[in-house]
């Protein structure tokens, strides 16, 4: 468990650097990534379908970047995507493309659409936690307005 | 303060290098066309409209002016300079600087090179590929295969891309050298897992990224950018399989 947690940190400020993301974010970078990997391979263990595991580390990506995003006021996509790279199913699009080679098209298909919800499922988490932001700025906003009409 | 209200060209034409510069550097679609209303509402302009694609911008401000249209040809990742755009926009809507200003401040971000350099970013990606393997439930030993595979092919996916700039040929160019390398590897003993290694030090060229905002585009209601961010994706995607797949093939 430790070294997938140091290996994911390293990768995701690795990617950081590849992006050219500012140098102060380069650690949040990695943090984010690590959080999401731990999530994954948490409940990857926990025998949690890959894409369901991979939907929530997603979510909890996007909630923790909308967090740095605020606090240190940079766009959200630096954090964002350093995250997600990790859950990346490129060993599925891989096995996929190697199956297809083979012309063994029944395994290529059933792991390519595998691969394919899987990234869905990775967008789906990042926009759910959006979502769920704007409807709670939404709110607070109200609050405020009603609290400056009281007043 | 006469610098408060410029003149609509003027306007159109910050809009138009802030939205230049974000999608070129890899800015999300919805934040280019935020980022030009709200550079327009600043200067008083509330009703402007932008359309946004991965290969152009249009954008036309209500009125008699007309549209004005910028064509995006080299696209790559570079989210400093999205930072620094943000924070150009923030400072304009808060009133700190003028259009002026703020023109010149694009400029020189346009100009200017931020990138790592290039022999950083090739050792990040060399550690990205060792660290890649152990999360894929690699082996140590396997650990300095993929390091130099994912290293050498990120070396020739750039040195590639500056000579031909066609980035589909680069891409199959270096997951060939990646397959190559890893199989050699392979056959004199120093590795073991011909998969793992390739999945590793073919994780720095996958469109992760492309496929992630693709379908996000597509959920949010962008749905030409997303298309053909997905396009994009697929092509990368099929550059890297053909690239593993010859090696594979033979093997």
């Amino acid at each position: 468990m430790i070294v997938h947690l140091i290996t994911s940190f390293i990768a995701s400020a690795a990617f950081g650097i590849l992006f050219n993301a500012p140098k102060k974010s380069l650690l949040k970078c990695g943090f984010v990534g690590m959080a999401g990997w731990f999530i994954y391979i948490f409940l990857v263990n926990k025998e949690f379908d890959a894409v369901v595991a991979s939907l929530v580390a997603a979510f909890v990506i996007a909630v923790i970047s909308q967090t740095f995003a605020r606090m240190y006021k940079t766009p959200i996509i630096i954090f964002s995507v350093s995250g997600i790279i990790p859950l990346v199913p490129g060993g599925l699009a891989y096995d996929a493309m190697r199956h297809f080679v083979v012309n063994d098209y029944n395994v290529a298909i059933q792991l390519a659409a595998k691969a394919f919800m899987i990234s869905g499922a990775i967008a789906v988490g990042l926009v759910i936690s959006e979502v769920l932001n704007q409807l709670l700025m939404k709110i607070k906003f109200k609050k405020k307005k009603k609290a400056n009409e009281v007043n | 303060m006469e610098n408060r209200f410029p003149q609509t060209y003027e306007v159109i034409e910050l809009c138009l290098l802030a939205g230049k510069i974000m999608l070129q550097c890899g800015g999300e679609t919805y934040r280019v066309e935020d980022t030009m209303t709200r550079i327009a509402a600043t200067f008083g302009i509330p009703q402007s409209h932008s359309y946004v694609t991965p290969t152009g911008i249009i954008f036309s401000i209500d009125g008699t002016e007309p549209a004005k249209f910028i064509r995006i040809s080299e696209r790559t990742t570079d989210l400093y300079k999205v930072t620094l755009v943000n924070g150009v926009s923030r400072k304009l809507s808060s009133g700190e600087l003028t259009a002026e200003q703020a023109l010149n401040r694009l400029k020189e971000i346009q100009d200017a090179d931020f990138t790592f350099p290039i022999y950083q970013q090739i050792i990040a990606a060399s550690i990205s590929s060792g660290c890649f393997l152990m999360m894929f439930l690699g082996q140590w030993s396997d650990f300095i295969p993929a390091v130099i595979a994912g290293g050498l092919g990120f070396v020739c996916f750039v040195y590639i891309h500056q000579i031909l700039k066609v980035r589909f040929f680069s891409e199959f160019v270096a997951s060939l050298v990646i397959g190559l390398i890893a199989f050699l590897f392979v056959k004199i003993g120093v590795g073991t897992q011909l998969d793992k290694i390739i999945i590793g030090s073919v994780m720095p060229l996958v469109p992760g990224l492309l496929i992630t905002n693709a379908v996000r585009d597509l959920m949010a209601g962008h749905l030409v950018s997303g298309l053909s961010k997905g396009a994009d994706a697929f092509l990368t995607a099929c550059a890297i399989g053909t690239g593993i797949a010859v090696v594979v093939a033979f093997y």
